[in-house]
């Protein structure tokens, strides 16, 4: 029978002594998931923001389609991108896979629908007089889109946490795209899955304690920050 | 004379409703031009026309003597700036909310900070820059509004229905400032109201608007003086009537607007007259109440507008008047609708038009 007192023990203490191994691959995890979120944020904001405050043909379509995408298994995007990152594949010739690179891009891709779709809703929430009031107290066209995506920040960032969720927690992009790499694109999920696979369960509790600590933590913060709200108004008044 | 802004031949189309009908005006520099007319008569869509945020179907529009369109209207937009009917602020402080614009024209923050402090102290909201714009109370949020477009110092200020939604106080608070602005600032200022009161107090010219079309444009005195009959056909504008005039013994006037109501009024006319009563001047009891009021008329409540702090009722006595209270007053008395009510009001505030 397994030693699951003993293997928490074993965690808590590898933890507890700023093990090495876990720590890189808890870094690893966080560098990989946040700039993928920021990846994701550079393309998915203005796509969002011209689904919401744009009208065109076709539009309904387009927002259908991300929010299907959300659901979308991770191990289905995994194999996809797999296909693509690999030798013959359309994106093979720039030898991106078992890379961090593919890891990134990979989740970036994963979040993006994620990320598009709430901050899509945000912006579609702001007054549509804001854009027309930005305007007339003579602000280009530019510069009164950020002043609807500033009134939507905290949707925005809802999607940015969103996203980085579902990326640091999501398993199929970085194994069949990183290769589980040991040291090099091995993250907290793969390794958790490749530790109890080897039967080494103190190292993949360990590891699941860290996740779920970022995951709530991330939860608990957007919260708190919600409920002294920090997230409510942006910019600062004068000293 | 200058003309800071003039409309040629506008018209505005939206989806299959003509909504401003060949607009023909021309605005001149400083003076205060009231668009007097009743809701739906494209007062808004015309002063969004002149802010440049919105675009003729067709027509010319020209600023300081140049054609402008939406899409080079950019450099204009920061010599017009429109503040909307219904209060819009960004979600932020008070301060932040009216140094927007300043930043947009890259003034330096130091002059910022003293023009803020300026326009908040003209709309007596003087040490408001931390406050969170959006906790205000409906009056002060509106205040904030205009504050922040008088800030900019435009040539051209537009108005839609600036006090439309202020209790008394403010709204006097807020024709002060707006006066002085024009007086002190040279600023131009066209302003849309559905208030007669208003209109024939503020401007130096009034246009009357229905159904999209400027149908008269002169001063508040020709206007209201020479029995304008745009004016009396003003039946959507609130507690306005026509009737027949015959002066009494004591030296008023009865007007019989029709339905067995007879209004008193304190001037001497004859004949075919048009009156008005502000909404304001008309005290709603729950019994007839003994008074010094010459007009008493029991009726029920058939209609009820919340405006927030205030609260306007529909009373049918025969002829339907607007009254507004507020709305603790509203609260306190228990009105409902269908209440059996009175209106009283003096013989003094019935406006002969």
């Amino acid at each position: 029978m397994v030693d699951i007192i003993g293997g928490i023990i074993k965690a808590l203490q590898l933890i507890l002594s700023g093990d090495p191994t876990l720590y890189g691959i808890l870094f690893r995890s966080l560098f990989f998931s946040g700039i993928a979120v920021i990846l994701a944020t550079l393309w998915g904001t203005p796509i969002a923001m011209l689904l919401a405050l744009r009208d065109f043909r076709g539009k309904t379509i387009v927002k259908t389609f991300f929010n299907s995408l959300i659901g979308i298994p991770t191990v289905v995007l995994g194999l996809t991108l797999f296909i693509i990152f690999s030798k013959g594949g359309p994106l093979g010739s720039l030898g991106l896979l078992y890379t961090p690179g593919a890891i990134i891009l990979g989740e970036a891709v994963l979040v993006t629908p994620i990320l598009i779709s709430i901050a899509t809703s945000a912006i579609e929430a702001v007054d549509p007089e804001i854009m027309n009031l930005s305007k007339t107290l003579g602000a280009s066209e530019s510069q009164a889109s950020i002043a609807v995506l500033r009134e939507a920040l905290n949707g925005v960032l809802l999607s940015n946490i969103a996203s980085f969720n579902r990326a640091i927690a999501e398993l199929g992009v970085a194994l069949l795209v990183g290769g589980n790499i040991a040291g090099l694109t091995d993250v907290l999920t793969t390794a958790i899955s490749r530790y109890t696979a080897r039967g080494e369960l103190d190292l993949a509790i360990a590891l699941g304690i860290l996740l779920m600590i970022i995951v709530f933590g991330i939860n608990m913060i957007v919260l708190t920050a919600r409920k002294v709200k920090i997230l409510f108004t942006w910019g600062r008044s004068p000293q | 004379m200058t003309i800071t802004a003039e409309l040629k031949g506008v018209t505005k189309v939206f989806g299959d409703k003509l909504v401003l009908n060949d607009i023909n005006l021309e605005i001149h520099e400083g003076e205060t031009l009231a668009l007097l007319g009743p809701n739906g008569s494209g007062k808004t869509t015309l002063l969004k026309i002149l802010a440049f945020i919105e675009n003729p179907t067709s027509g010319e529009v020209k600023f300081q003597g140049e054609t402008v369109s939406v899409k080079n209207a950019d450099k204009t937009r920061m010599q017009s700036t429109l503040v909307f009917q219904k209060t819009v602020l960004f979600n932020t402080s008070v301060y932040n909310n009216i140094v927007y614009g300043l930043k947009v024209r890259k003034i330096p923050k130091d002059v910022r900070d003293e023009e803020v402090k300026k326009a908040l102290k003209l709309v007596k909201l003087e040490g408001f820059e931390k406050r969170p714009a959006k906790k205000l109370s409906g009056g002060e949020q509106q205040r904030v509004a205009i504050a922040r477009a008088l800030v900019l110092k435009t040539a051209l200020l537009l108005l839609d229905e600036p006090t439309a939604n202020l209790d008394p106080k403010n709204a006097v608070m807020l024709e002060e400032a707006i006066a002085a602005v024009n007086r002190e600032m040279k600023t131009t200022i066209v302003m849309a109201t559905h208030n007669m009161f208003q209109a024939k107090t503020l401007p130096y010219r009034i246009a009357l608007m229905s159904d999209g079309k400027i149908t008269e444009v002169d001063t508040p005195a020709e206007i209201f003086g020479a029995l304008s009959k745009n004016l009396a056909s003003f039946a959507a504008v609130d507690n306005t009537f026509t009737g027949t005039a015959k002066v009494t013994s004591s030296g008023t006037t009865i007007v019989d607007i029709g339905n067995g109501v007879q209004v008193e009024a304190a001037v001497q006319r004859q004949g075919v007259t048009s009156i008005f009563v502000n909404p304001q001047d008309i005290i709603v009891s729950k019994s007839a109440v003994a008074s010094s009021a010459r007009n008493v008329f029991g009726g029920r409540i058939v209609e009820i507008f919340d405006l927030g702090p205030l609260v306007k009722l529909r009373v049918d006595i025969g002829k339907s008047f607007i009254v507004q209270i507020t709305k603790r007053s509203f609260n306190e008395m228990q009105f409902n609708l269908g209440s059996r009510v009175f209106l009283a009001f003096k013989a003094s505030a019935v406006q002969v038009v």
